[in-house]
Formats: C-alpha cells, sequence, structure tokens
C-alpha cells in the first residue's frame, strides 16, 4: 500500500496525543495549574493536528464533515466520532484540572477510555480490510494500541511504566511481523484465484491492460519501498524500543536525555509506520502479477 | 446509507465470457466514452499525451497465458469491472455513505456530491474496480451503465451497458442473475460460471464463463495437408543438384 505522509503523520501523531491523553485522564501526573495546561496542550497539539493532517490526503475535505454519519458499519466514521467524543470529553476534564484545581476522576477516567477507544477505532480502520491479510489480524489493534500507550506513557513522564513497555512494544512488533508475513500466502489468494483459471493450469501476467501505473498500482501496488524493508525493520525496532529503553534504564538519568529517548522513539514510530503501509500487499496486486 | 440491503428485488449483472473475448478493448474505451460524456464527474485523464499517461477506467482487460500441466499454453483475456457484489465490502467502509447498494436492482453507486475522496472503498475492494479520480477527488465505478438501462430516450437496443453493446465478439452479457429462468443465469449453469476470490466471501454478481478446452485434433483434415515429398522434385529438384553442384 501506499506510504501517504499524511497518514503515517496522522496515525503516529494522533496515536501519541491519545495516547497521553489517557494517562492524563488516569491522573498521570498529578499536576494541576500551569503545567498541567503543557500536558494538554501536547496532547491535543499532537492528537488534533494528527487528525487535521488525516484529512490531507482527501480528495474533497470540504466534505469532511459528512464522515460523522455512517458509524453504524464504518469504522472510519466511528473514528471520528469516538475521537470528537474524547477530545470534548478530556476537554472538560483540562478545564477542571487546569483552572480549577479540581480532579473529576469518573469524567478523566471516561474520557481516557474514549481517547484508547479513538485510537482502537484509527486501528480498526485497518485491520477490518480483507484485502490486505496483513492488517486483517487480532495484533493489529494490539499494536496500535501498545505504540499509544508507550508513546503517552513516554510523554506524560512515567518512565518506571514507559521502560518495559518500550521492551515488550519491540518484542510485540517482531512478532507481528513473523506471523504478518505468512498472512499473505494463508489468506488462499493467488493469481489463479483472482483470475478464476486455476483449474486450467499454472497463470502468468501475459500483457497489462495499460502501459504506465494508474491509480490502482500507485495506491496499492507498492512494490518500490519494499526493498529496504529488512534495514528498516531492524534501524525502527533500534530507534522505537531499544535505544530509547536502554537511555532510559541507564544512569545517570537526565531530563535531555529524557527527551532525546522520545524523539527516537518518534522517529522510530514513523519509520515502522512507513513500513507498516509500504509492506502490506493487497489482493489487487494479483492482477497485474504482483504482490 | 452504508448498511448493505439482506435482499435486492433484482440483481443486475454481468456474465463474461473468457471463451469468446478477443481482447480488442473496445469495452474499456466504449465504456470511458459514455461515462465521461454521462453520468457524474467525467472520467479525467493526466498527461494523456506525455511520457506518463495515467487516467481513470472502469473496465480494463488484463491478459493472462495459461499453462496447463501438459499440452500448449493459452492466452486469456480478461476484461475486469465492478463485479457488484451482494457482499460489498466498499459500501461498509464509506464514512460518509456516499457508496450505497440499491435495493431495486443490486448495483452499486458513490453518490458523487457525498464522496469525500478517502480512498478506503478502493482499498477495501479485492478486484481494483474503483478508482479515484485525479482531477474530481471523487471515487469512480462501474453504474452498470445506469443512466442507458433504464434510459427511455434511447431506442430499445441500446437499453443495455455500454461495454455490453459495444463488444463485437458477444462476450459480454447484461441481465438480472437473480432470475433462474434469464439468460444469463441459464449462460452461468450451462458454462459453469465462476467467481472471482470466492474466498473472500464477497459474493460477486458478475460472473466468468471459464475458456472452453481445447480440441487435440485441429482439425479433420489435417492429416491429408501433411507434406508429401520431404525430398524437392522437378524443377526445385533440379535446381537442388545444381545449385549444390556449383556450391
Amino acid at each position: 500500500m501506499h506510504p501517504a505522509p499524511s497518514i503515517i503523520v496522522f496515525t503516529v501523531f494522533s496515536g501519541l496525543g491519545f495516547g497521553l491523553l489517557t494517562f492524563l485522564g488516569l491522573g498521570k501526573p498529578d499536576y494541576s495549574g500551569f503545567t498541567a495546561f503543557i500536558f494538554f496542550l501536547i496532547a491535543y497539539v499532537f492528537a488534533v493536528g494528527g487528525l487535521i493532517s488525516s484529512t490531507f490526503h482527501l480528495g474533497n475535505p470540504q466534505r469532511a464533515i459528512k464522515a460523522f454519519s455512517q458509524w453504524r458499519t464504518s469504522w472510519l466514521s466511528r473514528e471520528g466520532c469516538l475521537a470528537v467524543a474524547a477530545l470534548t470529553v478530556m476537554g472538560l476534564y483540562a478545564i477542571g484540572v487546569v483552572f480549577l484545581d479540581t480532579r473529576w476522576t469518573l469524567l478523566g477516567l471516561l474520557g481516557g477510555a474514549l481517547s484508547l477507544a479513538t485510537v482502537f477505532g484509527t486501528s480498526m480502520i485497518y485491520t477490518q480490510i480483507t484485502t490486505v491479510p496483513r492488517w486483517h489480524h487480532w495484533t493489529t489493534p494490539v499494536l496500535f494500541i501498545l505504540y499509544a500507550l508507550t508513546g503517552g506513557a513516554f510523554l506524560a513522564g512515567q518512565t518506571s511504566t514507559a521502560a518495559p513497555m518500550l521492551l515488550l512494544l519491540g518484542v510485540f512488533q517482531c512478532v507481528v511481523w513473523i506471523i504478518g508475513d505468512k498472512l499473505f500466502a494463508r489468506s488462499g489468494s493467488t493469481i489463479e484465484s483472482a483470475t478464476g483459471l486455476g483449474g486450467m493450469g499454472k497463470v502468468r501476467m501475459f500483457e497489462a491492460p495499460h502501459s504506465s501505473k494508474n491509480y490502482l498500482m500507485k495506491e496499492m501496488v507498492h512494490v518500490v519501498g519494499r526493498k529496504h524493508a529488512r534495514t528498516l525493520r531492524i534501524i525502527g525496532v533500534l530507534c522505537v524500543s531499544l535505544l530509547p529503553y536502554l537511555l532510559l534504564v541507564l544512569p545517570p538519568f537526565y531530563h535531555l536525555i529524557s527527551l532525546a529517548a522520545l524523539l527516537l522513539h518518534i522517529i522510530g514510530a514513523l519509520t515502522l509506520r512507513w513500513l507498516f503501509f509500504a509492506e502490506a500487499e493487497h489482493t489487487v496486486g494479483l492482477y497485474y502479477g504482483k504482490r | 446509507m452504508t448498511t448493505l440491503p439482506t435482499h435486492t428485488e433484482k440483481k443486475l449483472g454481468l456474465v463474461i465470457d473468457l471463451d469468446t473475448c478477443v481482447g480488442c478493448h473496445a469495452c474499456v474505451i466504449s465504456c470511458k466514452g459514455w461515462n465521461t460524456e454521462n453520468y457524474g464527474a467525467p472520467l479525467s485523464d493526466q498527461n494523456p499525451y506525455g511520457a506518463d499517461p495515467s487516467g481513470t477506467f472502469l473496465n480494463r482487460v488484463h491478459s493472462y497465458e495459461v499453462t496447463p500441466d501438459e499440452g500448449a499454453a493459452m492466452t486469456v483475456h480478461f476484461p475486469k469491472s465492478c463485479l457488484h457484489c451482494e457482499d460489498a465490502p466498499c459500501v461498509t467502509v464509506c464514512p460518509t455513505g456516499a457508496s450505497y447498494k440499491r435495493v431495486e436492482d443490486g448495483i452499486v453507486l458513490v453518490n458523487e456530491s457525498d464522496c469525500i475522496g478517502c480512498g478506503l472503498c478502493a482499498w477495501a475492494c479485492p478486484y481494483g474496480a474503483r478508482e479515484l479520480d485525479q482531477a474530481a477527488g471523487v471515487m469512480k465505478k462501474c453504474t452498470l451503465c445506469v443512466d442507458r438501462i433504464y434510459n427511455e430516450n434511447l431506442p430499445e437496443i441500446d437499453r443495455e451497458p455500454a461495454c455490453v453493446r459495444t463488444c463485437p465478439s458477444g462476450a459480454r452479457h447484461f441481465g438480472d442473475l437473480g432470475d433462474e429462468t434469464s439468460g444469463v443465469s441459464k449462460l452461468v449453469a450451462e458454462r459453469g460460471g465462476m467467481d472471482l476470490m470466492p474466498e473472500l466471501g464477497t459474493k460477486p454478481v458478475n460472473k466468468y464463463l471459464p475458456p472452453r478446452p481445447k480440441d487435440d485434433q485441429i482439425d479433420i483434415l489435417a492429416p491429408f495437408l501433411e507434406p508429401i515429398a520431404e525430398e524437392p522434385q522437378g524443377f526445385l529438384g533440379w535446381l537442388d543438384k545444381t545449385l549444390e553442384r556449383i556450391g
């Protein structure tokens, strides 16, 4: 699949923002006043900024408001509704924490749960796509929630929570690759089933329907990006998990080191999200003799 | 509404005969022509006269080579457009309600004034039947020529999809696949019409008729056409011998 920059920025930063909002809803860190304001500001800039970025890939963004209407069947619509609900509830909660020095615990818990549900909604947009077997698996929502919670714990300054989660994230990401690499073959879709000609013999693309690339190939048959997949996996997992973990646990601990660890984590997350799209194979590629 | 209807009154669709398709691409062109000039945003082209032309098409013809375990390989031309699936995954993912499946005839359509161009329906379609128009920013797909098949301003003979009307080899058939007595349903039953990627559970309405098996013997008269003389005789024989002598 085509790794559109707007979608990578959207999923990574809205994930971080809603992850941080989840921790703020739980009352971690337990600040009030201006310090709390800064935390909420970071969370809102990430979450809202990510959501705005997602509209950049739309053909007609002026009609984006209509995307809130089909929550009965569409995960994209559900995600939008959940995001607005989470941001509204957490906004009310933030007023109490920042201006009134009051923590409305129940409201915070509700807002936190809605924030996490928004990340789940984002992940389901991809998980529901049966045509991309690598995504159509229970590990996709777990991976997205792990990313959000790890980044959220990091941003919330919860070092003791963030450190083990960084390791867990790295291990789980590797598990996702081990499982994911086999999923297309396991789905049973082949050029033979795509053309229905398997009963006659082995099928091979003889002539493409068009001489240069079209929308389908640009969007869903993104094979070029997979060339350096192995190297990028290693770099990604080092940046997203191992290096920030070492920086956090090895003394001496300074805020500046923590910031460097956070930056590394975000760079790693962006790299691996790029791979999440670039490595995903769509069944339409079969019609073009590709994966 | 992106909720799929539990039942449609008709299942209008196409039956494509892979045995008779000659791969001329006439259906591709007539589809582009009709759907550019009529319903909805025109099917735009990008850089059409340049080095890297591309554009929006609702129907495309692939060609495949099928090699059996024994015997000669075979070329199969393979037209592909929206299959108007009964369980259409492209409809349910739509966030705005622009995509819908009609209860009266089962046609899957896009209401372009509601489409935000997010592209998720094109991702959800296993067959690559939907293309986002790069000029209009809305999703385009086969409408089964909904503006032809019910159009009383057209002569009756033209009230079928443009691709079917234009096909010079009669490889495309249009009708109600929900009605067992219809011509298309009989054709599917007779020729073993098949679904594309049935494992994905989309339940396509359009069916494909597999190529008929090739005859083992080319022609009953073939044995009489075998060469009679291996060695040239007469004038050619004299020429052959003379040239050999000179050479």
